[in-house]
């Protein structure tokens, strides 16, 4: 063999083996080291400072601190992690970096307010984030919008929700709803029609499917909390007039009071109970339900993979 | 354009070629096709902005890159490899040597920028699979990474014509680093009292301004660039690459050659 050709061996036979040893290493380092420390280090908090550095390049760094964030958020809500530390600096950054990046404060928003483990319980940042992208996008609906949800759903505090879609409303290129919606928030504020018309309105409004999902999903939660809370008016309407629980919902049926058995969105049978609650049969497909829920049952990260893009009737 | 400055250019852009610079081509392919994949899987509803942000980006730091370590080799390469003398024995100004030399890189950035212009307007319709009229405006951004390039490529040819290529290299990053700060720079100028202020404010303005010239984040937004931010930023790169060239020239021109 040629000595140029031995080295050629050598040399590839080596570098092989030298990949694999760096592979390898840095796969035990990883595991000593934890993740979420990893994760959870901001190296400069200071938003100013980060524009400065940027080189005038921020719109570019905005997108990969927008990434970081939805990433952070998407790691901590798949492990049932409650306390995201560094959610609100990552997008108040993301934020400073692009004022005009509308999908950090609608999405930003929406990963803040909720409570935990569907958000970060943080309605009070959330607010904090929609107002300083209002301030800088004045001519936004959307963030009125998005203002007026966390306002409703989040503090249940109906008259600035009403002034936020109201404000909203009177935006060029303002989605009609928002005016409807502002007109009836007096009167029907923690109905669950005004609470579907909010979602259903948002379903229509969107051609994005993340926000249809959640939307669906959402929409789903309330005929749920809309079914149990009415079955359970009939089960203590039964057990006053025959002085015990209903054992099926199908004696309803019987008793002429229900013309079927009634089924959630996904189809199932609801459950009565023996202490004549209404449950669920699947907890799961349901991730925004408060009621019917079985006792200590812990929701599952989101996940609208199985989910259809249809509004339940 | 007098022959003697198209000949230097012709020939500063093929060696250019030569030096295979346009490979830079195909790391900027791989780049942009990588970055629509990755972020459409790993973020939420920025894969358009993000195509916009790093393929401009990319253009402007790459043709920063070229224009600064090509340009700082054009006066002392020629020296070195003593192709300088030959030329400068035939009826060549000096003068005329740095100008050529200009225009054949700045030829080289143009060239570069309209490919990966290209570049950026196919992924971008690849990822929204249609162009809207907002994205003309990403003609300007361009437009205005090109005036950056004519101004690095002075400022370049300028420390390239009295230092070596090192120190030259590190000058004109300064530069470009400084530039981007020049608007704080008039800040603290405006801020600072007496002698400081004279001084400061005089750095500001002799100092490039790069931030003007920037307007990649407003336009991924599809926000419109006004005519007489076009105009005024034209005239003052034009004027601001020419205060480096003639510099460049003045020294060159009592430059010892021996």
């Amino acid at each position: 063999m040629k000595p140029a050709r031995r080295t050629t061996i050598i040399a590839s036979v080596l570098l092989i083996a030298c990949l694999s040893g760096v592979v390898f290493t840095l796969g035990r380092v990883d595991r000593l080291r934890s993740g979420a420390s990893l994760q959870e280090i901001l190296y400069i908090s200071s938003p100013k400072v980060l524009k400065r550095l940027s080189l005038g390049y921020e719109g570019l760094l905005a997108d990969v601190y927008w990434t970081r964030a939805v990433q952070y958020f998407g790691n901590k809500h798949r492990g049932y992690v409650e306390n995201y530390r560094l959610l609100a600096p990552l997008l108040e950054i993301t934020t400073y970096l692009d004022p005009h990046l509308m999908v950090a404060y609608e999405y930003g928003a929406n990963f803040l307010a909720p409570r935990p483990p569907l958000g970060a319980g943080m309605p009070e940042r959330a607010v904090q984030l929609v107002e300083s992208g209002i301030r800088a996008n004045p001519d936004s609906w959307k963030l009125y919008n998005s203002l007026g949800f966390i306002y409703y759903f989040e503090f249940k505090d109906y008259g600035k929700a009403a002034e936020a879609f109201n404000t909203g409303s009177k935006i060029s290129g303002a989605h009609p709803f928002m005016k409807i919606v502002a007109a009836n928030m007096a009167q029907h504020a923690g109905d669950f029609g005004m609470a579907r018309m909010l979602w259903t309105t948002t379903f229509e409004s969107t051609n994005d499917k993340q926000i249809k999902y959640n939307a669906v999903a959402h929409l789903r939660a309330l005929k749920v909390e809309e079914d149990v809370t009415n079955l359970e008016k009939l089960v203590s309407l039964y057990q006053e007039t025959t002085g015990h629980v209903p054992a099926h919902l199908s004696d309803f049926v019987s008793a002429g009071i229900l013309p079927g058995i009634p089924v959630d969105p996904t189809g199932h049978p609801y459950k009565v109970m023996p202490d004549g609650t209404i449950q669920v049969r699947n907890p799961d497909d349901f991730p925004f339900i408060t009621k019917g829920l079985p006792p200590g049952y812990q929701p599952l990260a989101l996940d609208f993979s199985k989910m259809k893009l249809e509004t339940p009737r | 354009m007098n022959p003697r400055i198209s000949y230097i250019a012709a020939n500063t852009f093929r060696e250019a070629v030569r030096d295979r610079v346009l490979y830079n081509l195909i790391a900027f392919a791989l780049l942009l096709v990588g970055a629509a994949i990755l972020v459409g899987q790993i973020s939420i509803d920025i894969e358009r902005l993000v195509v916009i942000n790093l393929g401009l980006t990319a253009v402007s730091l790459f043709g920063m890159l070229i224009a600064i370590f090509i340009g700082i080799g054009l006066v002392s390469k020629e020296i070195e490899k003593r192709t300088l003398y030959t030329m400068l024995s035939r009826p060549v100004r000096r003068w005329e040597f740095i100008i050529g030399k200009f225009f054949g890189l700045a030829g080289t950035l143009v060239v570069n920028t309209f490919f990966m212009a290209v570049g950026v307007f196919a992924a971008l319709l690849y990822v929204s699979h249609h162009l809207q009229r907002p994205d003309a405006w990403l003609l300007v951004a361009l437009y205005f990474i090109i005036l950056q390039f004519l101004m690095i490529t002075a400022i370049a040819l300028l420390f390239s014509s009295f230092s070596s290529p090192l120190l030259s290299a590190v000058f004109a990053f300064s530069l470009f680093v400084i530039g981007n700060f020049a608007e704080d720079l008039r800040g603290f100028a405006a801020m600072a009292k007496g002698l400081t202020r004279w001084l400061a404010t005089g750095a500001a303005y002799v100092l490039p301004n790069f931030s003007a010239l920037n307007v990649i984040s407003s336009v991924a937004h599809g926000e419109a660039v006004s005519r007489q931010l076009v105009f005024y930023n034209s005239v003052y790169a034009l004027f601001y690459a020419a205060l480096a060239l003639c510099g460049a020239v003045l020294i060159f021109e009592r430059r010892d050659l021996k």
